[in-house]
């Protein structure tokens, strides 16, 4: 094969992990919207909470060391060596469902049978409370987030691909990321996992009822606000792993909530109601945008990834508005 | 009481209520505390404050007059920038450093035309170095341009002087910002036969991954940077991860702070950034520093970022700015200065070794002199190193000159532009 061929397929391989890193965050938006219709935009700063959590019990960080030093002129800043990894996630997965608990009690049940405008405007509120939040109680320091998954090249992937090439073509091999392939593999355990519950708990069936219909689910005895709680839980569950792979790359940093922007197109693209289409469309975005850049890029500057994502999402949207995946809305009238 | 004592003790009285009493000196901070960039602009922010804190509580201020920081939260978005500035001038704003190119752009003509000097150490509008036409604007000691020649010179340097036929590739943040060093780099890839790439990364810069597989295919023999907030770490961590020498890639001084190093580990290790001043608090400056701001409670922050690079640079910055305001004091000769005292301050500055010695800052920043025509300062600049195992910047080289006869043509066109657009006849300096 020649270099320029194995340059191509580099890319699209490169492109699909990237889509499924978008897909990891399109899928908080995927399973909130699903079952409240709700368009949830504090989902990446809920990704930016989890993993600021996450690091900051596997460091030992005291939470709102800055407010109690300031208060109490104490010296606080750790409580020890910090929390085994499995440890950490697991204590900041229990925070992420009380928090789930909290905007249920606190914003959502106040707000039921109000327009999708307003949820969606309390969850603008609750991204920029969040946010201040997780400054106050962690800190705005950039951290390095470790939970021991691989980075780097693949040199095995390397030394594979540098055989394909036509006899005396100077080529390097084919470059793929360690952490991408292991997102990738998260993120088909996380659906299939999704998909299970869904089909055969008695849970995951109420939760497929209250998305159908919600007047018809509560007529059957199925607890609406009990079935929220339960699916904020899951895409807080959803958000930890999106932020710890985004943080695994960046390092835990506010920016991180900025992930939901490469979400967006995804949605657009692969339905807000359906769990393939995040992936899908996370795919189709990731290639997409990979392939843009390196062939029309340098045409027109460079740079062009971010409004190209957005601009095929928009030109699916106009033969499918309900996306590749989504639920056709029939509104009678 | 005698009449004697009735008189005199009247007399004081009306001498006291009749002196004007000395306003604060007020230094606006246009601070980023929040949203993508606060982790550089609180480090930033804390030194700048935390300088000005210290002359207040040491030295009873400048010349016995108060300084006063007001603190005002960009969130280092342009927009809001021009809010601060708008909402600060007032409050009798002796000088503005926005840490931002894009907020010092649209001040450019604000300023001017408020008369408020505007001091953009390291960052702004590189132009702005020609004192005849940017009669307000300052950015000495270095600007853009000057990084881009210092980075050039310093892989010649290491190349043995010759780097024709080489590859350079920029990768940079999408902005006003990021395009500053091309224009200069194409004119000294003329000059030195050397090709130059520019390659763009989109703000944030959290996903990268097309710029490095680009860098990979191209396999340049050195990379440069100028990028700010997420963009730097991630570009290090992905050119980790394809394995790229890591001391042929070498960051501006916006790109070579621990935030960028840090959550790349090992792999950081031997990546290089320009450096205009000294980090670390060795310096005797952070003994008083400690004592009289940071364990006395009055520090802006709780005192952990001191000795950081952007902390640093927020100190380097509160000096200059504090130099300027002392020289300003002696050309009036009066302590009540306003801003265009300052402006004759910034334009009349000079730091020497001696002085940054007397600061308590030895050997911290570069000697320079401002003057009428050269508002850009001595063009110099060190390179800094990281050792990820000391997690330590370690400065190695000596103060390395840019191309000024290069730049400085360079600066006389830019410069001569802006002019011809804003309808301004350049001042004589001579």
């Amino acid at each position: 094969m020649s270099p320029a061929f194995l340059n191509f397929i580099e890319i699209v391989l490169n492109g699909l992990m990237a889509g499924i890193m978008y897909s990891l965050v399109a899928l908080g938006f995927v399973l909130i919207f699903k079952a409240s219709g709700i368009f949830n935009f504090a989902q990446g700063v809920m990704a930016l909470f989890a993993a600021l959590t996450l690091v900051g019990l596997q460091t030992g960080q005291v939470p709102f060391s800055h407010l109690i030093n300031a208060i109490f002129g104490t010296e606080l800043h750790h409580w020890g060596s910090g929390l085994h990894t499995v440890l950490a996630i697991l204590f900041t997965m229990a925070l992420m469902i009380l928090l789930a608990w909290v905007i249920e009690r606190v914003v959502l049940k106040h707000l039921v049978n109000q327009e999708p405008i307003i949820l969606f405007m309390a969850t603008i509120g609750l991204a920029y409370f969040l946010e201040g939040f997780g400054d106050l109680m962690w800190g705005s320091d950039v951290k390095v987030l470790d939970v021991g998954l691989p980075s780097g090249g693949s040199l095995w992937w390397e030394d594979v691909t540098r055989t394909w090439v036509t006899e005396g073509s100077e080529y390097w091999g084919m470059y793929i990321d360690r952490l991408d392939v292991a997102a990738t593999s998260v993120a088909v355990i996380l659906v299939v996992g999704l998909s299970a519950f869904s089909q055969y708990t008695a849970t995951g069936r109420a939760l497929r009822a209250v998305a159908d219909d919600h007047q018809a689910a509560m007529s059957v005895g199925i607890s609406l606000r009990t079935i929220w709680v339960i699916v904020w839980s899951i895409a807080g569950f959803v958000a930890l792993v999106a932020g710890i792979m985004w943080g695994s790359k960046s390092g835990v940093q506010f920016s991180l909530s900025l992930i939901a922007l490469k979400a967006l197109p995804v949605l657009i693209l692969g339905g807000f109601t359906s769990i393939p289409g995040a992936i899908v469309g996370g795919l189709i975005i990731g290639v997409g945008e990979k392939l843009a850049e390196a062939y029309v890029g340098p045409l027109v500057g460079g740079a062009i990834e971010n409004w190209f994502a957005y601009m095929l999402a928009l030109a699916f949207l106009l033969v499918r508005p309900q996306g590749l995946f989504g639920d056709r809305i029939i509104e009678r009238i | 009481m005698s009449i004697k004592k009735l008189v005199i003790a009247g007399a004081m009285a009306i001498m006291m209520g009749g002196a004007p009493a000395l306003a604060d000196m007020v230094f606006p901070s246009l601070s980023y505390r929040t949203g993508p960039y606060g982790p550089n602009g609180i480090p930033f922010a804390d030194g700048y404050a935390d300088y000005f804190t210290l002359l207040n509580e040491r030295d009873g201020g400048i010349g016995g007059v108060k300084l006063k920081v007001i603190e005002c939260e960009t969130a280092y978005n342009t927009e809001k920038g021009v809010e601060c500035y708008e909402s600060t001038k007032g409050e009798g704003a002796l000088v503005y450093q926005p840490l931002s190119t894009g907020i010092t752009y649209q001040l450019i003509p604000k300023a001017t035309a408020d008369g408020i000097p505007v001091l953009s150490s390291g960052y702004g509008r590189t132009s702005a170095a020609n004192g005849k036409v940017f009669e307000w604007i300052f950015n000495f000691p270095a600007a853009y341009w000057d990084g881009a020649s210092i980075a050039v010179n310093h892989i010649m340097d290491v190349e043995g002087g010759d780097i024709n036929g080489k590859k350079i590739s920029l990768v940079y943040h999408n902005s006003a910002y990021g395009k500053e060093p091309i224009r200069t780099l194409e004119e000294l890839a003329k000059k030195h036969g050397f090709t130059f790439t520019a390659i763009p990364v989109d703000h944030p810069g959290q996903e990268q991954k097309s710029q490095w597989l680009q860098i990979r295919r191209d396999r340049p023999d050195y990379v440069l940077m100028w990028g700010w907030g997420v963009m730097n770490s991630v570009a290090i961590q992905e050119a980790a991860n394809i394995r790229f020498p890591m001391d042929h890639f070498i960051g501006v001084w916006w790109s070579g702070s621990e935030n960028d190093v840090l959550p790349a580990g090992d792999g950081a290790n031997g990546y290089k950034s320009l450096a205009l001043h000294g980090t670390g608090i060795d310096y005797p400056l952070y003994a008083d520093m400690k004592k009289y701001v940071i364990d006395a409670g009055k520090g802006a922050g709780d005192g952990s970022h001191a000795g950081e690079v952007l902390y640093s640079r927020g100190v380097y910055s509160a000096v200059l700015a504090a130099e300027a305001a002392r020289k300003a004091q002696e050309i009036s000769g009066k302590k009540d200065i306003t801003s265009a005292d300052m402006r004759d301050g910034l334009e009349a500055l000079e730091i020497t070794s001696a002085r940054l010695a007397e600061i308590g800052l030895p050997d911290f920043g570069a000697e320079f002199k401002a003057t009428c025509a050269n508002h850009g300062g001595s063009g110099l600049g060190k390179v800094q190193q990281w050792d990820a195992s000391a997690k330590k910047w370690n400065l190695i080289t000596d103060w390395i000159a840019s191309d000024r006869e290069l730049i400085q043509a360079l600066v006389e066109e830019d410069s001569a532009a802006y002019a011809a657009e804003n309808n301004i006849t350049p001042r004589d300096c001579n």
